[in-house]
């Protein structure tokens, strides 16, 4: 008897070695081909504190975490009432622990969940050198199933530089871990992987984003560090150099968008990463960019909100900041991916459609899925790449106009080299020639333009992901949409049928495109990680749903759980 | 036709990187002048219009990207140096100016000048000083007096001291500092072109009289002098000089050598190269 999903929490204090644990676990489980994801839950601190490894793994694809843990394993009990909420747990949850480390605390033991102790620190002192962290994975492992050699490997990979002693050390403390738990039979054996040969990759979504922005065409980054979106730009420095791009460490955000608005006026496609308290900083220049029609990419790495809020945890709330935070009428690009593999995508087409549109878009990722690692597919290529309308016929009779009032309300642009191209880009209001101009013709002129030029772009079938039928919709968007999808699958693997539609164009709207994506609906629900529903508002403000709307709307920090939607689902068919 | 300044054989001249863009300054305003410098020292380099940029802020002096003829970017309030840095380390091989004022420069680009003069990145700034906001109607700057009792907004005076450019440019690092007065567009040029071609972050301040909110600025002509010594490359030596400065001695104070700053790129691996590492 095997199980189709492990949801595991590895937990201890810093220094106990529980991420490196959990790291290990999700390497170990890509290598005998499972799929799988591990997020971490974190305190502010900068080094111990509380801290916690989540894997789920599974043979299908995972969307996101599990409804609940099936097995917690703690090093020792410290702090852990901080995030006790993020650990669900049932009378079928196992908790593992420590004798050592005193009682399972109150708030995890009225779960039900079975209690088994495992002298962890015991078995890891007796050997030479051996770690606790050790421990717990090789009793993980056995429990479970996974193969030894899938440890073997990421044992060699993480140590070998390190030599024989320290992999002798980790390896007697995974054969401490894993005899010890031989013959507990908790019924936890995962079924075998799916062995179909395809590429599979181990990435974070913050990686992802990185690596969509270099396959967009990327050439230039300003970095200012924030949590959660700092693995971005660390990313980006060593494999922009390796690529023939830049990186400049800036002295704030609003000098790492200035320095990129100044990379892309000289013809080179930029990024850069921030956080909401950074994009907040940025949008004045963001709506330079709308103005002087300067094409820049911004990831926002979403976090609890406002002001510095919950810095390491998931939100969806800069939704509004993002669509609503410039100043004036500045229409300008927003996208939301919609998985951990989707930030490749979602960064890519953003690059290209921010250089097509001479525009700022503005990419809303989120701590699930910046920080989040996981077992994906190898996603597939996608076609898009920085291609900025460029001007010709330079030095002609006719002075070139860089905001000429072109049909579809792109401008060719002219960059420095160019002879002929000079003018002055500005963010004050001008006429076509580029000549500062606040004549009321002018700016509806350019007003019109510069709305047209988003609201007449074909974004082809990429503006959402769409799946199932029936007169059922969940509508959502971001990282939300991994529970929605394995909602919906659930509703579908009973019989039942219901769609998702994940909205990945979030800005400009596409209402006709939503409206043929939810014909024939009923009911709709509405999923998001926000307070106050930004995203139901945002819905309402720009579509018109169809039916009776439900929303299931709640702040960070606690994820949202398929099991979550698909009770919601269930009540309202 | 435009004619493309790189086949003249006599060389440009100052008018051909004038735009025909009338400004919007006051008759008599400093910036008149320095614009007249700007556009000499342009055609005494020999600038090549297209691979010329010039960034600015907002302010009166931030007007001049638009009354030349070379790439410009007039972008928004004390940002004109991240946003020139970007041209600058994106594209190497273009000349980057930018120009502003005491307000755009040392107020709400407090933070970026301090960093651009210690990032180093080879550009040459060029501040047009009136220790006022000429622009919103002559409020304090941070270079006016703290005694200064003309504005609306502090009638009592500003009552806190103004700052010294010269002495926080070179306290930050920059590698090429002067002074000069509107008054002499020639020694505008000289300086600007001298800045231009010294490598690193120039930063050329200028005393640039606002004639309309602070017209006792007219007398600056007979407060100037000339700063009396040889350009040194020695940034301690240079500082020692400009505290006994009392802020209206002209010319190059340090022409110094410190490495610009550019990131390392070496293009040397294929995206798949790099994408290879995520395959388990």
């Amino acid at each position: 008897m095997t199980v189709d999903s492990v949801t595991i929490a590895l937990v201890g204090s810093g220094g106990a070695g529980a991420m490196t644990a959990g790291q290990m676990l999700l390497d170990a489980a890509a290598n005998v081909g499972w799929y799988g994801l591990m997020s971490r839950s974190t305190g502010p601190q900068i080094r111990g504190g509380e801290a916690a490894a989540l894997v789920r793994l599974s043979p299908t694809p995972v969307h996101g975490p599990g409804d609940r843990f099936d097995i917690i394993i703690a090093f020792d009990w410290q702090n852990v009432e901080r995030f006790a909420a993020e650990l669900p747990l049932s009378d079928k949850s196992v908790i593992i622990t420590d004798p050592s480390q005193g009682e399972v605390p109150a708030v995890l033991a009225a779960s039900g969940a079975k209690q088994v102790e495992l002298p962890i620190k015991e078995l890891a002192g007796k050997i030479p050198g051996g770690r606790v962290n050790m421990v717990g994975l090789g009793a993980v492992a056995a429990i479970i199933g996974l193969p030894r050699a899938g440890i073997d490997a990421v044992i060699q990979k993480a140590l070998g530089k390190k030599g024989d002693a320290a992999i002798q050390a980790s390896n007697a403390g995974i054969d401490a871990g894993s005899k010890e738990v031989a013959g507990w039979n908790l019924g936890l054996e995962l079924a075998a992987p799916n062995k179909d040969g395809a590429t599979r990759w181990n990435i974070s979504g913050n990686e992802a984003a990185g690596l969509g922005a270099l396959k967009g065409g990327v050439k230039f980054c300003a970095a200012y560090p924030i949590t959660p979106a700092t693995e971005i730009l660390e990313w980006l420095a060593p494999n922009l150099a390796k690529t023939g791009g830049k990186l400049v460490q800036a002295e704030d955000e609003l000098a790492s968008i200035a320095m990129c608005l100044g990379a892309s006026f000289s013809g080179v496609p930029s990024i850069t990463a921030t956080a909401g308290p950074g994009l907040s900083l940025m949008t004045e220049c963001i709506g330079l960019g709308v103005a002087s029609e300067t094409p820049v990419v911004i990831v926002d790495v979403q976090r609890g909100g406002p002001s510095t809020g919950i810095p390491t945890k998931s939100e969806q709330s800069d939704l509004n900041i993002a669509v609503y935070g410039l100043h004036g009428d500045a229409p300008h690009l927003v996208v939301g991916p919609t998985s951990i593999g989707d930030c490749l995508f979602t960064t890519q087409w953003a690059v290209h459609l921010a250089e097509a549109l001479q525009t700022p878009a503005i990419v809303l990722s989120d701590q699930a899925m910046g920080q989040s690692r996981a077992i994906i597919d190898k996603p597939a290529d996608a076609p898009y790449t920085a291609k900025r309308l460029l001007a010709t016929d330079l030095g002609g009779e006719d002075k070139y106009k860089r905001y000429a009032n072109t049909e579809s309300g792109i401008s060719p642009a002219a960059i420095p080299g160019m002879p002929g191209g000079e003018h002055t880009a500005d963010g004050l209001e001008h006429a076509e020639n580029a000549l500062p101009s606040s004549q009321a013709s002018d700016h509806q002129k350019q007003l019109d333009k510069r709305l047209r030029k988003l609201t007449s772009f074909d974004f082809g079938d990429a503006w959402a992901d769409i799946e199932g039928e029936g007169e059922i919709a969940v509508v959502t968007w971001g990282s939300a949409t991994g529970p929605a999808r394995e909602a919906v699958r659930r509703l579908q693997a009973a019989g039942k049928k219901a769609r998702l539609v994940a909205i990945r164009l979030i800005s400009p709207v596409q209402p006709s495109k939503l409206a043929a994506a939810l014909e024939g609906v009923t009911k709709v629900l509405v999923v998001e990680q926000t307070h106050g529903a930004q995203f139901h508002k945002f819905l309402r403000g720009h579509y018109d749903l169809p039916g009776e709307v439900s929303v299931f709307s709640r702040p960070g920090p606690l994820p949202i759980r398929a099991r979550e939607v698909h009770e919601t689902l269930l009540s309202l068919i | 036709m435009d004619t493309h300044l790189t086949e003249d054989v006599v060389g440009p001249m100052p008018h051909d990187y004038k735009s025909d863009v009338k400004p919007i300054w006051c008759p008599g305003c400093g910036d008149y002048s320095v614009l007249a410098g700007i556009t000499r020292a342009m055609a005494n380099m020999g600038l090549k219009r297209e691979n010329t940029v010039v960034v600015s802020g907002i302010g009166c002096s931030s007007r001049i990207p638009a009354y030349t003829s070379v790439y410009g970017y007039h972008t928004v309030h004390g940002r004109s140096l991240p946003v020139a840095a970007g041209v600058k380390l994106a594209r190497p091989e273009l000349d980057v100016l930018i120009f502003g004022g005491d307000g755009d420069g040392f107020s709400i680009g407090g933070g970026h000048f301090l960093h651009a003069c210690r990032r180093n990145v080879d550009m040459t700034y060029i501040v047009m000083d009136n220790q006022v906001y000429g622009m919103t109607k002559g409020q304090a700057s941070p270079t006016t007096e703290s005694d200064w009792c003309e504005s609306k907004l502090t009638p009592e005076g500003p009552g806190v001291n103004p700052i010294q450019p010269v002495a926080l440019a070179l306290a930050c690092g920059a590698n090429f500092v002067a002074r000069g007065f509107s008054n002499d567009p020639n020694e505008v040029a000289r300086l600007i072109v001298a800045g231009v071609k010294h490598p690193g972050f120039s930063v050329i301040h200028i005393l640039s009289p606002c004639v309309t909110f602070r017209p006792e600025q007219r007398n600056w002509k007979s407060t100037v002098h000339p700063y009396g010594r040889e350009p040194t490359d020695d940034p301690n030596e240079a500082m020692r000089a400009v505290l006994e400065d009392d802020g209206f001695g002209l010319g190059i104070f340090l022409a110094g050598n410190r490495r610009p700053f550019q990131p390392a790129s070496k293009d040397s691996h294929t995206i798949a190269q790099i994408e290879e590492r995520f395959a388990v």
